[in-house]
Protein backbone atom coordinates (compact mmCIF):
# COMPACT_ATOMS: atom_id res chain seq x y z
CA UNK A 1 0.00 0.00 0.00
CA UNK A 2 2.77 2.35 0.94
CA UNK A 3 4.52 1.54 -2.33
CA UNK A 4 1.41 2.32 -4.30
CA UNK A 5 1.07 5.65 -2.53
CA UNK A 6 4.66 6.43 -3.29
CA UNK A 7 4.13 5.55 -6.94
CA UNK A 8 1.11 7.81 -7.07
CA UNK A 9 2.88 10.80 -5.52
CA UNK A 10 5.81 10.28 -7.86
CA UNK A 11 3.59 10.14 -10.91
CA UNK A 12 1.56 13.03 -9.49
CA UNK A 13 4.77 15.01 -9.50
CA UNK A 14 4.99 14.24 -13.22
CA UNK A 15 1.50 15.62 -13.69
CA UNK A 16 2.26 18.87 -11.88
CA UNK A 17 5.60 19.17 -13.74
CA UNK A 18 3.92 18.67 -17.09
CA UNK A 19 1.12 21.08 -16.28
CA UNK A 20 3.68 23.68 -15.23
CA UNK A 21 5.67 23.11 -18.44
CA UNK A 22 2.53 23.45 -20.51
CA UNK A 23 1.57 26.61 -18.65
CA UNK A 24 4.95 28.12 -19.42
CA UNK A 25 4.52 27.29 -23.12
CA UNK A 26 0.98 28.60 -23.23
CA UNK A 27 1.00 28.85 -26.99
CA UNK A 28 1.00 25.03 -27.12
CA UNK A 29 -2.47 25.02 -25.56
CA UNK A 30 -3.74 27.78 -27.78
CA UNK A 31 -2.46 26.35 -31.07
CA UNK A 32 -4.79 23.33 -31.41
CA UNK A 33 -7.74 25.47 -30.36
CA UNK A 34 -6.90 28.09 -32.98
CA UNK A 35 -6.44 25.33 -35.54
CA UNK A 36 -9.91 24.05 -34.68
CA UNK A 37 -11.36 27.55 -35.04
CA UNK A 38 -9.68 28.26 -38.38
CA UNK A 39 -10.51 24.83 -39.78
CA UNK A 40 -14.18 25.21 -38.96
CA UNK A 41 -14.18 28.78 -40.32
CA UNK A 42 -12.91 27.52 -43.67
CA UNK A 43 -15.78 25.09 -44.06
CA UNK A 44 -18.71 27.43 -44.85
CA UNK A 45 -16.45 29.44 -47.13
CA UNK A 46 -15.69 26.27 -49.09
CA UNK A 47 -19.09 24.57 -49.25
CA UNK A 48 -21.52 27.48 -48.91
CA UNK A 49 -23.41 29.12 -46.07
CA UNK A 50 -26.79 27.46 -46.45
CA UNK A 51 -27.92 26.79 -42.88
CA UNK A 52 -29.52 23.51 -43.78
CA UNK A 53 -26.41 22.17 -45.50
CA UNK A 54 -24.13 23.33 -42.68
CA UNK A 55 -26.42 21.81 -40.06
CA UNK A 56 -26.23 18.47 -41.87
CA UNK A 57 -22.45 18.33 -42.12
CA UNK A 58 -21.78 19.99 -38.75
CA UNK A 59 -21.64 16.83 -36.56
CA UNK A 60 -19.13 15.12 -38.83
CA UNK A 61 -17.02 18.21 -39.45
CA UNK A 62 -16.84 19.15 -35.77
CA UNK A 63 -15.61 15.63 -35.01
CA UNK A 64 -13.12 15.41 -37.87
CA UNK A 65 -11.57 18.77 -37.06
CA UNK A 66 -11.39 17.86 -33.35
CA UNK A 67 -9.56 14.67 -34.35
CA UNK A 68 -7.09 16.57 -36.53
CA UNK A 69 -6.52 19.19 -33.85
CA UNK A 70 -5.76 16.46 -31.32
CA UNK A 71 -3.31 14.79 -33.70
CA UNK A 72 -1.67 18.06 -34.67
CA UNK A 73 0.42 18.58 -31.56
CA UNK A 74 0.55 15.01 -30.20
CA UNK A 75 3.81 14.58 -32.05
CA UNK A 76 5.46 16.78 -29.39
CA UNK A 77 4.12 14.75 -26.45
CA UNK A 78 7.35 12.82 -25.82
CA UNK A 79 9.72 14.67 -28.16
CA UNK A 80 11.03 17.32 -25.77
CA UNK A 81 11.44 14.75 -23.00
CA UNK A 82 13.29 12.54 -25.44
CA UNK A 83 15.60 15.30 -26.59
CA UNK A 84 16.56 16.64 -23.15
CA UNK A 85 16.99 13.16 -21.67
CA UNK A 86 14.07 13.28 -19.24
CA UNK A 87 12.61 10.23 -20.92
CA UNK A 88 15.71 8.18 -20.09
CA UNK A 89 15.38 9.35 -16.48
CA UNK A 90 11.71 8.31 -16.41
CA UNK A 91 12.72 4.84 -17.56
CA UNK A 92 15.43 4.59 -14.93
CA UNK A 93 13.23 5.84 -12.11
CA UNK A 94 11.58 3.50 -9.65
CA UNK A 95 8.13 4.58 -10.81
CA UNK A 96 6.42 2.24 -13.25
CA UNK A 97 6.70 3.77 -16.71
CA UNK A 98 3.05 3.14 -17.62
CA UNK A 99 1.92 5.28 -14.69
CA UNK A 100 4.19 8.13 -15.75
CA UNK A 101 2.87 7.78 -19.28
CA UNK A 102 -0.70 7.85 -18.04
CA UNK A 103 -0.12 11.09 -16.17
CA UNK A 104 1.65 12.65 -19.14
CA UNK A 105 -1.28 11.74 -21.37
CA UNK A 106 -3.66 13.14 -18.76
CA UNK A 107 -1.74 16.42 -18.69
CA UNK A 108 -1.84 16.55 -22.47
CA UNK A 109 -5.57 15.88 -22.55
CA UNK A 110 -6.23 18.57 -19.92
CA UNK A 111 -4.39 21.06 -22.10
CA UNK A 112 -5.74 19.96 -25.52
CA UNK A 113 -8.75 17.64 -25.46
CA UNK A 114 -10.56 19.56 -22.75
CA UNK A 115 -10.21 23.04 -24.35
CA UNK A 116 -11.21 21.58 -27.71
CA UNK A 117 -14.29 20.02 -26.16
CA UNK A 118 -15.30 23.23 -24.40
CA UNK A 119 -14.76 25.14 -27.63
CA UNK A 120 -16.87 22.78 -29.76
CA UNK A 121 -20.36 24.10 -28.85
CA UNK A 122 -19.36 27.60 -29.91
CA UNK A 123 -18.13 26.27 -33.24
CA UNK A 124 -21.37 24.30 -33.49
CA UNK A 125 -23.17 27.62 -33.23
CA UNK A 126 -21.13 28.94 -36.16
CA UNK A 127 -22.11 25.90 -38.22
CA UNK A 128 -25.76 26.31 -37.15
CA UNK A 129 -25.86 22.92 -35.47
CA UNK A 130 -29.49 22.22 -34.46
CA UNK A 131 -30.22 22.80 -30.76
CA UNK A 132 -30.50 19.13 -29.78
CA UNK A 133 -26.91 18.43 -30.79
CA UNK A 134 -24.99 20.54 -28.27
CA UNK A 135 -25.13 18.29 -25.24
CA UNK A 136 -24.37 15.29 -27.41
CA UNK A 137 -21.37 17.08 -28.89
CA UNK A 138 -20.02 18.15 -25.53
CA UNK A 139 -20.59 14.86 -23.74
CA UNK A 140 -19.24 12.62 -26.51
CA UNK A 141 -16.18 14.75 -27.22
CA UNK A 142 -15.18 14.46 -23.57
CA UNK A 143 -14.44 10.68 -23.58
CA UNK A 144 -13.83 10.77 -27.33
CA UNK A 145 -10.86 13.14 -27.23
CA UNK A 146 -9.48 11.16 -24.28
CA UNK A 147 -9.50 7.97 -26.39
CA UNK A 148 -7.98 9.83 -29.33
CA UNK A 149 -5.20 11.12 -27.08
CA UNK A 150 -4.50 7.69 -25.57
CA UNK A 151 -4.34 5.96 -28.96
CA UNK A 152 -2.42 8.80 -30.56
CA UNK A 153 0.15 8.73 -27.76
CA UNK A 154 1.13 5.25 -28.97
CA UNK A 155 1.96 6.73 -32.36
CA UNK A 156 3.90 9.54 -30.69
CA UNK A 157 5.86 7.00 -28.64
CA UNK A 158 6.64 4.82 -31.67
CA UNK A 159 7.87 7.74 -33.75
CA UNK A 160 9.67 9.75 -31.06
CA UNK A 161 13.08 8.76 -32.45
CA UNK A 162 12.27 9.58 -36.07
CA UNK A 163 13.16 12.87 -37.70
CA UNK A 164 9.97 13.15 -39.74
CA UNK A 165 7.91 11.50 -37.03
CA UNK A 166 4.88 13.77 -37.19
CA UNK A 167 3.54 12.72 -40.55
CA UNK A 168 4.36 9.03 -40.02
CA UNK A 169 2.52 9.15 -36.70
CA UNK A 170 -0.54 10.66 -38.35
CA UNK A 171 -0.56 8.00 -41.07
CA UNK A 172 -0.23 5.00 -38.75
CA UNK A 173 -2.71 6.29 -36.17
CA UNK A 174 -5.56 7.69 -38.25
CA UNK A 175 -6.99 4.30 -39.35
CA UNK A 176 -7.23 3.35 -35.67
CA UNK A 177 -9.36 6.45 -35.01
CA UNK A 178 -12.16 5.31 -37.27
CA UNK A 179 -14.45 3.69 -34.62
CA UNK A 180 -14.33 6.77 -32.36
CA UNK A 181 -15.12 9.02 -35.29
CA UNK A 182 -18.04 6.88 -36.45
CA UNK A 183 -19.57 6.53 -33.00
CA UNK A 184 -18.96 10.15 -31.97
CA UNK A 185 -20.35 11.81 -35.06
CA UNK A 186 -23.32 9.47 -35.27
CA UNK A 187 -24.11 10.30 -31.62
CA UNK A 188 -24.42 13.96 -32.53
CA UNK A 189 -26.38 13.18 -35.69
CA UNK A 190 -28.83 10.94 -33.87
CA UNK A 191 -29.27 13.52 -31.09
CA UNK A 192 -30.08 16.10 -33.77
CA UNK A 193 -32.57 13.69 -35.32
CA UNK A 194 -34.23 13.34 -31.92
CA UNK A 195 -33.22 9.77 -31.09
CA UNK A 196 -30.99 10.49 -28.11
CA UNK A 197 -27.38 9.40 -27.80
CA UNK A 198 -27.24 7.16 -24.69
CA UNK A 199 -26.05 4.15 -26.62
CA UNK A 200 -23.20 5.97 -28.35
CA UNK A 201 -22.11 7.67 -25.14
CA UNK A 202 -22.05 4.30 -23.34
CA UNK A 203 -19.96 2.83 -26.18
CA UNK A 204 -17.47 5.69 -26.01
CA UNK A 205 -17.11 5.41 -22.24
CA UNK A 206 -16.61 1.65 -22.58
CA UNK A 207 -13.99 2.36 -25.23
CA UNK A 208 -12.28 4.80 -22.88
CA UNK A 209 -12.22 2.16 -20.14
CA UNK A 210 -10.57 -0.34 -22.50
CA UNK A 211 -8.10 2.26 -23.78
CA UNK A 212 -7.18 3.25 -20.21
CA UNK A 213 -6.26 -0.37 -19.47
CA UNK A 214 -4.60 -1.33 -22.75
CA UNK A 215 -2.86 1.81 -23.93
CA UNK A 216 -0.55 2.91 -21.06
CA UNK A 217 1.42 -0.38 -21.00
CA UNK A 218 1.52 -0.38 -24.81
CA UNK A 219 2.79 3.21 -24.87
CA UNK A 220 5.40 2.40 -22.21
CA UNK A 221 6.52 -0.61 -24.29
CA UNK A 222 6.69 1.55 -27.39
CA UNK A 223 8.84 4.12 -25.58
CA UNK A 224 11.24 1.39 -24.47
CA UNK A 225 11.48 0.09 -28.04
CA UNK A 226 11.96 3.43 -29.74
CA UNK A 227 14.45 4.89 -27.29
CA UNK A 228 16.68 1.87 -26.61
CA UNK A 229 18.30 1.45 -29.99
CA UNK B 1 8.61 -31.26 -21.45
CA UNK B 2 12.03 -30.35 -22.69
CA UNK B 3 11.47 -32.35 -25.85
CA UNK B 4 8.08 -30.79 -26.45
CA UNK B 5 9.60 -27.33 -26.63
CA UNK B 6 12.57 -28.30 -28.72
CA UNK B 7 10.74 -27.90 -32.03
CA UNK B 8 9.63 -24.46 -30.95
CA UNK B 9 13.14 -23.24 -30.29
CA UNK B 10 14.41 -24.82 -33.47
CA UNK B 11 11.67 -22.94 -35.30
CA UNK B 12 13.27 -19.77 -34.00
CA UNK B 13 16.48 -20.49 -35.86
CA UNK B 14 16.60 -18.93 -39.34
CA UNK B 15 19.07 -21.50 -40.58
CA UNK B 16 16.87 -24.44 -39.55
CA UNK B 17 13.88 -22.79 -41.20
CA UNK B 18 15.83 -22.14 -44.37
CA UNK B 19 16.93 -25.77 -44.65
CA UNK B 20 13.51 -27.18 -43.82
CA UNK B 21 11.53 -24.80 -45.99
CA UNK B 22 13.48 -25.75 -49.11
CA UNK B 23 12.05 -29.24 -48.60
CA UNK B 24 8.52 -27.87 -48.00
CA UNK B 25 8.71 -25.87 -51.19
CA UNK B 26 9.23 -28.99 -53.28
CA UNK B 27 5.68 -30.17 -52.60
CA UNK B 28 4.01 -26.87 -51.69
CA UNK B 29 4.75 -25.28 -55.03
CA UNK B 30 3.16 -27.94 -57.27
CA UNK B 31 0.25 -28.29 -54.84
CA UNK B 32 -0.44 -24.56 -54.97
CA UNK B 33 -0.28 -24.46 -58.74
CA UNK B 34 -2.55 -27.49 -59.08
CA UNK B 35 -5.15 -26.12 -56.63
CA UNK B 36 -5.09 -22.68 -58.18
CA UNK B 37 -5.43 -24.07 -61.69
CA UNK B 38 -8.26 -26.41 -60.69
CA UNK B 39 -10.20 -23.80 -58.75
CA UNK B 40 -9.83 -21.02 -61.28
CA UNK B 41 -10.48 -23.12 -64.39
CA UNK B 42 -13.49 -24.77 -62.75
CA UNK B 43 -14.82 -21.47 -61.48
CA UNK B 44 -14.10 -19.32 -64.50
CA UNK B 45 -14.93 -21.80 -67.25
CA UNK B 46 -17.12 -24.64 -66.02
CA UNK B 47 -19.26 -23.38 -63.13
CA UNK B 48 -22.81 -22.52 -64.26
CA UNK B 49 -23.74 -18.95 -65.19
CA UNK B 50 -25.47 -16.88 -62.51
CA UNK B 51 -29.12 -16.22 -63.35
CA UNK B 52 -29.03 -12.52 -62.41
CA UNK B 53 -25.44 -11.41 -62.88
CA UNK B 54 -24.43 -13.46 -65.89
CA UNK B 55 -20.75 -14.15 -66.30
CA UNK B 56 -19.62 -11.15 -64.26
CA UNK B 57 -20.23 -13.03 -61.01
CA UNK B 58 -17.25 -15.25 -61.84
CA UNK B 59 -14.93 -12.61 -60.42
CA UNK B 60 -16.00 -13.94 -57.02
CA UNK B 61 -13.53 -16.79 -57.50
CA UNK B 62 -10.70 -14.27 -57.47
CA UNK B 63 -12.28 -11.67 -55.18
CA UNK B 64 -13.69 -13.53 -52.21
CA UNK B 65 -10.70 -15.82 -51.41
CA UNK B 66 -8.40 -12.79 -51.58
CA UNK B 67 -10.56 -11.00 -49.01
CA UNK B 68 -10.56 -13.99 -46.66
CA UNK B 69 -6.81 -14.51 -46.84
CA UNK B 70 -6.05 -10.77 -46.60
CA UNK B 71 -7.79 -10.64 -43.23
CA UNK B 72 -6.19 -13.89 -42.07
CA UNK B 73 -2.83 -12.48 -43.16
CA UNK B 74 -3.17 -9.61 -40.71
CA UNK B 75 -3.57 -12.06 -37.85
CA UNK B 76 -0.65 -14.17 -39.09
CA UNK B 77 1.44 -11.00 -39.08
CA UNK B 78 0.30 -9.93 -35.62
CA UNK B 79 0.77 -13.40 -34.08
CA UNK B 80 4.26 -13.65 -35.59
CA UNK B 81 5.06 -10.23 -34.14
CA UNK B 82 3.72 -11.24 -30.72
CA UNK B 83 5.81 -14.44 -30.71
CA UNK B 84 8.86 -12.40 -31.64
CA UNK B 85 8.21 -9.87 -28.87
CA UNK B 86 7.52 -12.45 -26.18
CA UNK B 87 10.23 -15.03 -26.88
CA UNK B 88 12.70 -12.56 -28.42
CA UNK B 89 13.27 -14.70 -31.49
CA UNK B 90 14.60 -13.52 -34.82
CA UNK B 91 12.62 -15.66 -37.22
CA UNK B 92 9.07 -14.55 -36.25
CA UNK B 93 10.00 -10.94 -36.97
CA UNK B 94 11.16 -11.94 -40.42
CA UNK B 95 7.84 -13.75 -40.97
CA UNK B 96 5.96 -10.68 -39.74
CA UNK B 97 7.87 -8.38 -42.04
CA UNK B 98 7.26 -10.70 -44.99
CA UNK B 99 3.54 -11.07 -44.27
CA UNK B 100 2.86 -7.31 -44.45
CA UNK B 101 3.45 -6.71 -48.20
CA UNK B 102 1.71 -9.97 -49.17
CA UNK B 103 -1.33 -9.04 -47.12
CA UNK B 104 -1.32 -5.52 -48.54
CA UNK B 105 -1.24 -6.87 -52.10
CA UNK B 106 -4.10 -9.28 -51.38
CA UNK B 107 -6.13 -6.44 -49.83
CA UNK B 108 -5.47 -4.27 -52.87
CA UNK B 109 -6.46 -7.18 -55.13
CA UNK B 110 -9.71 -7.52 -53.19
CA UNK B 111 -10.47 -3.82 -53.59
CA UNK B 112 -9.62 -3.77 -57.30
CA UNK B 113 -11.55 -6.91 -58.23
CA UNK B 114 -14.38 -5.71 -56.00
CA UNK B 115 -14.69 -2.43 -57.86
CA UNK B 116 -14.45 -4.20 -61.24
CA UNK B 117 -17.27 -6.47 -60.09
CA UNK B 118 -19.22 -3.59 -58.66
CA UNK B 119 -19.37 -1.75 -61.96
CA UNK B 120 -21.61 -4.22 -63.85
CA UNK B 121 -23.60 -5.36 -60.78
CA UNK B 122 -24.02 -2.27 -58.63
CA UNK B 123 -23.51 0.23 -61.44
CA UNK B 124 -20.62 1.95 -59.67
CA UNK B 125 -16.92 1.34 -59.12
CA UNK B 126 -17.00 2.41 -55.50
CA UNK B 127 -19.84 2.06 -53.05
CA UNK B 128 -19.69 2.99 -49.37
CA UNK B 129 -20.55 -0.52 -48.39
CA UNK B 130 -19.43 -1.80 -44.98
CA UNK B 131 -17.14 -4.42 -46.47
CA UNK B 132 -15.61 -1.97 -48.95
CA UNK B 133 -14.71 0.45 -46.19
CA UNK B 134 -13.38 -2.28 -43.95
CA UNK B 135 -11.04 -3.60 -46.66
CA UNK B 136 -9.82 -0.07 -47.37
CA UNK B 137 -9.05 0.49 -43.69
CA UNK B 138 -7.30 -2.87 -43.58
CA UNK B 139 -5.14 -1.67 -46.47
CA UNK B 140 -4.29 1.48 -44.50
CA UNK B 141 -3.34 -0.65 -41.50
CA UNK B 142 -1.03 -2.80 -43.64
CA UNK B 143 0.54 0.27 -45.26
CA UNK B 144 1.07 1.83 -41.82
CA UNK B 145 3.03 -1.23 -40.69
CA UNK B 146 5.11 -1.30 -43.88
CA UNK B 147 5.78 2.43 -43.56
CA UNK B 148 6.83 2.20 -39.92
CA UNK B 149 9.12 -0.76 -40.62
CA UNK B 150 10.79 0.98 -43.54
CA UNK B 151 11.43 4.29 -41.79
CA UNK B 152 12.99 3.03 -38.56
CA UNK B 153 16.74 3.60 -38.40
CA UNK B 154 17.49 0.36 -36.54
CA UNK B 155 16.06 -2.90 -37.83
CA UNK B 156 15.65 -4.55 -34.43
CA UNK B 157 13.74 -1.62 -32.98
CA UNK B 158 11.74 -1.32 -36.20
CA UNK B 159 10.68 -4.97 -35.94
CA UNK B 160 9.52 -4.55 -32.37
CA UNK B 161 7.72 -1.29 -33.16
CA UNK B 162 5.88 -2.95 -36.06
CA UNK B 163 4.95 -5.92 -33.87
CA UNK B 164 3.51 -3.60 -31.21
CA UNK B 165 1.55 -1.62 -33.76
CA UNK B 166 0.24 -4.83 -35.33
CA UNK B 167 -0.88 -6.07 -31.90
CA UNK B 168 -2.74 -2.87 -31.09
CA UNK B 169 -4.22 -3.07 -34.59
CA UNK B 170 -5.41 -6.61 -33.84
CA UNK B 171 -7.38 -5.37 -30.87
CA UNK B 172 -8.80 -2.66 -33.08
CA UNK B 173 -9.66 -4.73 -36.17
CA UNK B 174 -12.84 -6.31 -34.72
CA UNK B 175 -13.86 -2.95 -33.28
CA UNK B 176 -13.37 -1.28 -36.66
CA UNK B 177 -15.29 -4.07 -38.37
CA UNK B 178 -18.17 -3.79 -35.91
CA UNK B 179 -18.33 0.00 -36.03
CA UNK B 180 -18.26 0.12 -39.83
CA UNK B 181 -20.99 -2.49 -39.94
CA UNK B 182 -23.04 -0.49 -37.46
CA UNK B 183 -22.47 2.73 -39.39
CA UNK B 184 -23.62 0.99 -42.56
CA UNK B 185 -26.81 -0.31 -40.98
CA UNK B 186 -27.58 3.19 -39.67
CA UNK B 187 -27.25 4.70 -43.11
CA UNK B 188 -29.32 2.04 -44.88
CA UNK B 189 -28.67 2.74 -48.53
CA UNK B 190 -31.90 1.69 -50.16
CA UNK B 191 -31.34 0.55 -53.70
CA UNK B 192 -28.21 -1.54 -53.48
CA UNK B 193 -28.12 -5.01 -52.10
CA UNK B 194 -25.56 -7.71 -52.30
CA UNK B 195 -27.10 -10.64 -54.15
CA UNK B 196 -27.45 -13.57 -51.78
CA UNK B 197 -24.04 -14.96 -51.13
CA UNK B 198 -25.24 -17.39 -48.50
CA UNK B 199 -27.60 -19.11 -50.91
CA UNK B 200 -24.83 -20.09 -53.25
CA UNK B 201 -25.39 -23.27 -55.22
CA UNK B 202 -23.11 -26.26 -54.66
CA UNK B 203 -21.86 -26.17 -58.25
CA UNK B 204 -20.45 -22.71 -57.52
CA UNK B 205 -19.52 -23.41 -53.89
CA UNK B 206 -17.05 -26.24 -54.55
CA UNK B 207 -14.80 -24.32 -56.95
CA UNK B 208 -15.01 -21.37 -54.53
CA UNK B 209 -13.82 -23.52 -51.63
CA UNK B 210 -10.97 -24.86 -53.75
CA UNK B 211 -10.03 -21.28 -54.59
CA UNK B 212 -9.99 -20.35 -50.90
CA UNK B 213 -7.66 -23.24 -50.10
CA UNK B 214 -5.53 -22.35 -53.12
CA UNK B 215 -5.23 -18.75 -51.95
CA UNK B 216 -4.14 -19.93 -48.50
CA UNK B 217 -1.48 -22.01 -50.26
CA UNK B 218 -0.41 -19.01 -52.34
CA UNK B 219 -0.14 -16.96 -49.17
CA UNK B 220 1.96 -19.63 -47.44
CA UNK B 221 4.15 -20.05 -50.49
CA UNK B 222 4.73 -16.32 -50.84
CA UNK B 223 5.32 -16.03 -47.10
CA UNK B 224 7.96 -18.78 -47.16
CA UNK B 225 9.72 -17.32 -50.20
CA UNK B 226 9.71 -13.79 -48.76
CA UNK B 227 10.92 -15.06 -45.39
CA UNK B 228 13.74 -17.00 -47.05
CA UNK B 229 14.73 -13.84 -48.86
CA UNK B 230 14.60 -11.87 -45.62
CA UNK B 231 16.72 -14.53 -43.89
CA UNK B 232 19.39 -14.34 -46.60
CA UNK B 233 19.45 -10.54 -46.43
CA UNK B 234 19.67 -10.38 -42.66
CA UNK B 235 22.04 -13.26 -42.15
CA UNK B 236 24.25 -12.32 -45.09
CA UNK B 237 27.28 -12.03 -42.83
CA UNK B 238 26.97 -15.43 -41.20
CA UNK B 239 29.11 -18.31 -42.31
CA UNK B 240 26.27 -20.60 -43.40
CA UNK B 241 24.86 -18.06 -45.83
CA UNK B 242 28.33 -17.45 -47.26
CA UNK B 243 28.79 -21.20 -47.72
CA UNK B 244 25.43 -21.28 -49.46
CA UNK B 245 26.47 -18.73 -52.05
CA UNK B 246 29.81 -20.40 -52.73
CA UNK B 247 28.48 -23.89 -53.27
CA UNK B 248 25.16 -23.46 -55.05
CA UNK B 249 24.90 -27.09 -56.21
CA UNK B 250 25.68 -28.77 -52.92
CA UNK B 251 22.65 -27.81 -50.86
CA UNK B 252 19.26 -29.30 -51.49
CA UNK B 253 19.27 -27.53 -54.83
CA UNK B 254 16.26 -26.46 -56.82
CA UNK B 255 14.57 -24.16 -54.41
CA UNK B 256 17.61 -21.95 -53.82
CA UNK B 257 17.92 -21.06 -57.45
CA UNK B 258 14.52 -19.42 -57.37
CA UNK B 259 15.72 -16.78 -54.95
Amino acid sequence: MAELNEANTGAGAILSRDMRLIWRHRSDIVNPVIFYLIGITMLPLAIGTSKQLLGTVAPGMLWIMAMLATLLSLDALFRTDFEDGSLAQFQLSSQPLYLIVLYKVLAYWLSTGLPLTLMAPMLGLMLSLPADGYWALLLTLLPGTAILTLVGALGAALTVCLRSGGLVMTLIIMPLYLPVLIIGSSAVSSAVAGFGFDRELALLIAGLAIALIVMPPAIAGALKISTNQ
Amino acid sequence: MLLAWQWFHRLGSPRWFYDKSSRWLIWLMPLTLALLATGLVWGLAFAPIDAKQGDSYRIIFIHMPAAVVALAGYYVMAVAGAVGLIWRMKLPFMVMKSAAPIGAVLTALTLITGSLWGHPTWGTFWEWDARNIFMLILLFLYLGIILLGSIYPSRDAGDKACALLALVGTVNVPIIYKSVDWWYSLHQPASIKFTGESSIHASMLYPLLICVVAYYCVFSLALILYTRHEILVREARTQWVKDLSQLPGKNQGGAHAKL
